[in-house]
């Protein structure tokens, strides 16, 4: 199996959906980055048949907002001298500013320069979001 | 609303009207007993907003409502600057709605906003230094019709609970009827019947929300203007809106599906009461006015005197 080095200290995001890794990499602009970063596919993995990871040796500060998003299941290890310091299972965000277009073409948001997308979760399961001005739903 | 939701003045300062529901029904309530007693003893109320300014911005026409504000503002004592061609004079230099709320706010210690694109109001109201009540937001709220429609069928019924009601016309983009179909599905004993052509039928998400309001509402859908009429306690017509169509056939198709006449009145209820937010335009026939239950226009009296109520509310120092 192929083999990617441990890292000292920085950010391991794991249960990365098996073919969206490389989406993700690129959201995060890791693509043009200086320090190491690994993205790792079809990784094979007992709970999820297969998934992507994504080593990133640095500590930058990470949209979970917009990870959330992209995949909720996955889970970001912050690690620091080789050890895992926190993990975190990012879930649905709550609140999304400024990253979902609301698809009603009647709503402000798309029309006003201050209109500042702004999404409420709904329901979890079906990944629903609000429009918190026209209250317009989509499915994430 | 923003704040607190129970009935004390001093929770009402500083608020907005954004939304039907940012009211709580005892909220309601209260607002009813302020508009009857302006109702009784107009005299009484008319310097109580001396020295405050109300500015009314309309992004789209609506001669009734902006009258009915400023008729409002004007019996209570109060002052009105109208901004009534906003949306070629602001917009048209290139300014954010944002903007143009926070200079009006600084002019004005009350803002009345009308404006075609829905959730504006909601926008607005994150910008607005003084209270912002909503005239109106594309096809999705207008809640200061809520208040008249509840008023009068509080004046009209003297119960917002127990009640049949049916809704008849142009039910997708009717924002009166959403947001009177909210407000009333947080009452008791509410049956809702539904009347439409196939294309203008109720929203399912606001259909769902209704449902889901755990009240015990009852929705029955149909297409025939008999199914509502008869054991009706009040029959709400709408006009097909014209503004609300992306092209004009489509509209031309449904304009005329019902109408309302003398003939069909005699189905209904002998006290059942019919309700139109105006303007009327084909759907109820002119010889329907002279029927004791046509309440339209008094309804939009009983507009006028709520929304006086509201001002009174909304300007009340602490």
């Amino acid at each position: 199996m192929l083999t990617v080095d441990a890292i000292a200290k920085g950010i391991v995001l794991d249960h990365i959906r098996a073919g969206t890794g490389i989406r993700i990499f690129e959201r995060l602009g890791l693509r043009s980055v200086e320090y190491p970063v690994a993205l790792v596919m079809n990784v094979p993995s007992s709970k999820m048949g297969r998934k992507d990871i994504i080593k990133i040796s640095d500590t930058l500060a990470l949209d979970l907002t917009l990870l959330g998003l992209l995949g909720p299941d996955i889970t970001v290890s912050y690690i620091d001298e080789g050890k895992v310091t926190e993990k975190v299972k990012i879930g649905l965000p709550e609140r999304v500013e400024g990253l979902i277009e609301c698809k009603n073409p009647r709503c402000i948001s798309s029309y006003e320069r201050h209109g500042r997308s702004l999404f409420t979760l709904v329901d979890s399961k079906t990944k629903e979001y609000q429009c918190f001005y026209c209250g317009e739903r989509v499915r994430v | 609303m923003r704040g607190p939701s129970n009935a004390n003045a001093a929770d009402w300062n500083g608020r907005h009207f954004i939304d039907s529901l940012d009211l709580s029904p005892p909220e309601y309530e209260a607002l009813f007993d302020v508009a009857n007693r302006i109702k009784e003893g107009p005299s009484n109320y008319s310097s109580r907003c001396v020295g405050k300014l109300m500015a009314t911005l309309f992004y789209e026409p609506s001669t009734r409502t902006r009258l009915s504000f400023e008729a409002a503002m004007m019996r209570l004592g109060g002052q009105v600057l109208t901004v009534s061609d906003v949306a070629t004079s602001s917009v048209a230099k290139g300014e954010s709605l944002a903007d143009t709320i926070r200079t009006v706010g600084g002019y004005a210690d009350l803002i009345v906003m009308r404006h075609p694109r829905e959730g504006a109001a909601r926008l607005a109201a994150l910008y607005a230094p003084v209270p912002l009540i909503n005239g109106g937001d594309g096809a999705r709220e207008h809640p200061t019709q809520t208040l008249t429609d509840m008023y009068t069928i509080r004046t009209f019924k003297d119960r917002l609970d127990d009640l049949t009601v049916a809704f008849c016309g142009d039910l997708r983009y009717g924002r009166t009827v959403h947001s009177l179909i909210k407000a009333l599905a947080r009452r008791s004993g509410i049956r809702f019947v539904l009347i439409s052509p196939e294309e203008l039928r109720l929203p399912n998400a606001t259909k769902e929300e209704v449902l889901a309001s755990g009240s015990g509402v009852k929705i029955q859908e149909s297409i025939r203007m008999e199914d509502g009429l008869r054991d009706c306690d009040l029959l709400y017509m709408t006009r097909i809106q014209k503004e609300r169509f992306f092209n004009e056939e489509d509209y031309i198709k449904l304009r005329d599906t019902y109408v309302l006449t003398p003939e069909k009145m005699k189905e209904a209820n002998k006290d059942a009461i019919i309700m139109h937010p105006l303007p009327r335009v084909t759907e109820i026939s002119p010889e329907v006015d002279e029927d004791e239950r046509a309440i339209y226009f008094q309804q939009a009296r009983l507009g006028m005197l709520v929304r006086m109520a509201l001002i009174i509310r909304l300007l009340e120092e602490e």
